[in-house]
């Protein structure tokens, strides 16, 4: 693609991206700045180029030439220029290194403007003109070859599903049609953290659920979503569509992954342009529908003291605010709340992306630098719950960095499965 | 035809019905982008989040209050400020009952007094704030500035047009009114209107997935 042609294509993608919602946005900013004292990344480096709304100066020049109402009498004063390659280069930082899309810096803004989300547009124009990071790149070209981000194969998932049935004696169901459940798994968990896979398999075979994984749509990861590409992402949504359909399941389930719930949850219907003949839940949906169904019942809790991360795509950005807050009652017995936990809880600084992206791993950590100020303002905490697999991994990156590995990183399916009664008759 | 009666007359007329059909323009020309349905099945209503999320922002967020001090008290103060003197200011209410007939209570002086003082002083620490602070300079525009300082100038001209004990005053306060009306439109003043809009949306798409961020 030759410098004009990209620029022209990242300018046509944009324009293309913006309705109603996106021009309402653009229109509402005051450039009050409030935005920047709710980012992570202003706030550890106080450099006021990571002032979010700053970040969608792409789309707002597109916009103000080519899609804002009046823009024949304001241009008349002077029209705005194209943006440029190298403009669309310079700001390439603050599009993918810099934004977690966690949409922290919404809950500040007097007007209300998701701008996580009008970054997401701004991103489809960056992966329509290939502008974008070497890692999520990387990411992309794994994708294509296995479905996979790190290139994890469905021979690499049945071996980790041999040596979970081994650990737990339990049979572990695969590509079983006619299984009322299909999970998803990430790739960070099938190989950094297996142990999960047998986590389902202890809940599922305790509250009699019918269930499967699947060799062909195993991976619940959306890089698509991630690097900003609409074609992508439908296309992998698509992949677990296909399948869930020919199993002829009734849900699939969204593993402790934040922007794979999003992707599926509340883009996939979107992305493929139809309803879905089966239903999405989150692993923590249906872990406390079968808590409070009775068909996992409790025992003897944790007595740690444990805090809890809100993934910013499964609370926030997702809508689960009170169900892994339940989980966690009955899971452990020194349970503690961060300031501002739930909606207004810190990102891990490591989602949308940012942690594929190898360029941006400083900032990262500096941006966890925050996170973890609000677990020590806890004092002495002996476990943080990390229902995301992406998550899990920023924070024992960011805690190893920061020498602070005495604090352990739990996931919270995990933690239910290692607490429940041995005997259901003996259950709290 | 004097002056005043140029301001109050013809120009105000031209002003006003520019500041409504350009606004209406900009604001129609939004809505009309549209949006594709959303297919997601909803946990939550969309139009109880969109009444939901423009009531939410109008409160500032204990956790980021501590942070934002400074503009709250600013910006609370002005839009406040502001808001009473355009409705309660005695001079006002006789301007919209001689085109409307409606008619309402006004403040007294000192209330007057008072409203333009608390509205002055948050209008200059968001002025000040603009070029003071690093992120402000960098993201504010010429756009910025010269609404500000139309605001500015045409609260100061009505105040020195209180009294009316000059018709020249009371003149070049309405020529900066007018003034004032054909830039809103096409300016960032337009936020008095699109803040609906803009919060409407997130309030909708978070109400329907039961959030109300």
């Amino acid at each position: 693609m030759s410098e004009t042609s990209k620029a022209q294509t990242a300018i046509d993608t944009l324009v293309n991206q913006i309705d109603r919602d996106i021009a309402s946005y653009l229109e509402a900013c005051v450039h009050c700045g409030e935005c920047a004292e709710a980012c992570h990344f202003y706030e550890a480096t106080h450099d006021p180029k990571y002032t979010p709304t700053y970040k969608l100066f792409p789309l707002v020049k597109a916009y103000k030439k080519h899609k804002a109402p009046l823009r024949w009498i304001t241009q008349i004063f002077g029209a705005p220029d194209e943006i440029t390659e190298e403009e669309l280069r310079d700001w390439e930082e603050l599009v993918y290194d810099s934004c977690t899309m966690c949409g922290r810096c919404t809950l500040v803004c007097p007007m209300g403007i998701d701008i996580a989300g009008t970054i997401r547009k701004v991103r489809e124009g960056y992966a329509a003109a290939d502008i974008v990071p070497e890692g999520l790149a990387q990411a992309r070209a794994n994708v294509e070859r296995t479905s996979s981000p790190m290139g994890v194969t469905a021979r690499a998932l049945l071996k980790q599903v041999e040596h979970q049935e081994e650990d737990t004696g339990l049979k572990i169901p695969v590509d079983v049609e006619g299984a009322d459940y299909l999970a998803l798994l990430s790739s960070h968990e099938i190989m950094a953290s297996p142990e999960i896979i047998g986590a389902y398999a202890k809940i599922f075979d305790r509250a009699g659920v019918s269930w499967t994984l699947s060799t062909e749509a195993y991976e619940a990861t959306n890089v698509g979503v991630q690097i900003g590409s609409g074609p992508l992402a439908r296309q992998l949504v698509q992949r677990v569509v296909d399948e869930a359909e020919r199993l002829g399941v009734k849900y699939v389930i969204s593993p402790e992954c934040g922007h794979a719930y999003g992707a599926i949850r509340w883009a996939g219907p979107n992305l493929i342009g139809r309803s879905f003949k089966f239903e999405v839940l989150h692993i923590l949906e249906l872990l406390d529908k079968l808590r409070a169904e009775g068909r996992i019942p409790p025992g003897e809790r944790d007595t740690r003291k444990m805090t809890l991360h809100d993934p910013c795509q499964i609370v926030r950005r997702g809508g689960l605010l009170k169900e892994p807050r339940r989980l966690l009652d009955d899971a452990c017995s020194n349970f503690v709340e961060m300031k501002g936990a739930g909606v207004t809880n810190y990102c891990c600084g490591g989602g949308g992306g940012v942690s594929a992206n190898q360029r941006a791993e400083d900032l990262m950590i500096g941006a966890f630098g925050k996170k973890l100020e609000q677990i020590d303002d806890l004092g002495n905490i002996d476990a943080v719950v990390v229902p995301c697999a992406n998550c899990r991994g920023v924070f024992e990156d960011g805690l190893f960095e920061l020498d602070r590995d005495e604090i352990e990183v739990v996931s919270l399916g995990q933690l239910v499965a290692d607490t429940l009664a041995d005997d259901p008759k003996t259950a709290k | 035809m004097t002056f005043l009666e140029f301001t109050e007359g013809p120009m105000f007329y031209f002003a006003a019905a520019l500041f409504v059909v350009a606004g209406l323009w900009r604001l129609v020309g939004i809505v009309r982008l549209g949006k594709k349905p959303d297919l997601a099945p909803a946990r939550g209503s969309a139009a109880t989040g969109f009444l939901k999320g423009n009531l939410r922002h109008f409160f500032p967020r204990g956790l980021f209050a501590q942070r934002t001090w400074m503009h709250l008290l600013g910006g609370y103060g002005f839009h406040l400020g502001l808001f009473v003197l355009f409705f309660f200011a005695a001079p006002h209410i006789a301007f919209i009952e001689k085109f409307t007939g409606l008619s309402w209570p006004a403040l007294p002086r000192w209330g007057f007094i008072i409203a333009a003082e608390i509205a002055f002083a948050g209008l200059i620490v968001l002025w000040v704030r603009r070029f003071s602070d690093p992120v402000m300079r960098l993201i504010s525009d010429w756009d910025d500035h010269v609404g500000t300082w139309l605001t500015f100038i045409v609260m100061l001209t009505g105040c020195l047009a209180l009294q009316e004990a000059h018709d020249s005053l009371r003149a070049i306060h309405m020529l900066s009114v007018n003034i004032w009306l054909i830039y809103f439109p096409f300016s960032r003043l337009m936020h008095a209107f699109t803040f609906f809009l803009s919060r409407g949306a997130t309030g909708a798409n978070y109400g329907r997935k039961g959030m109300n961020p």
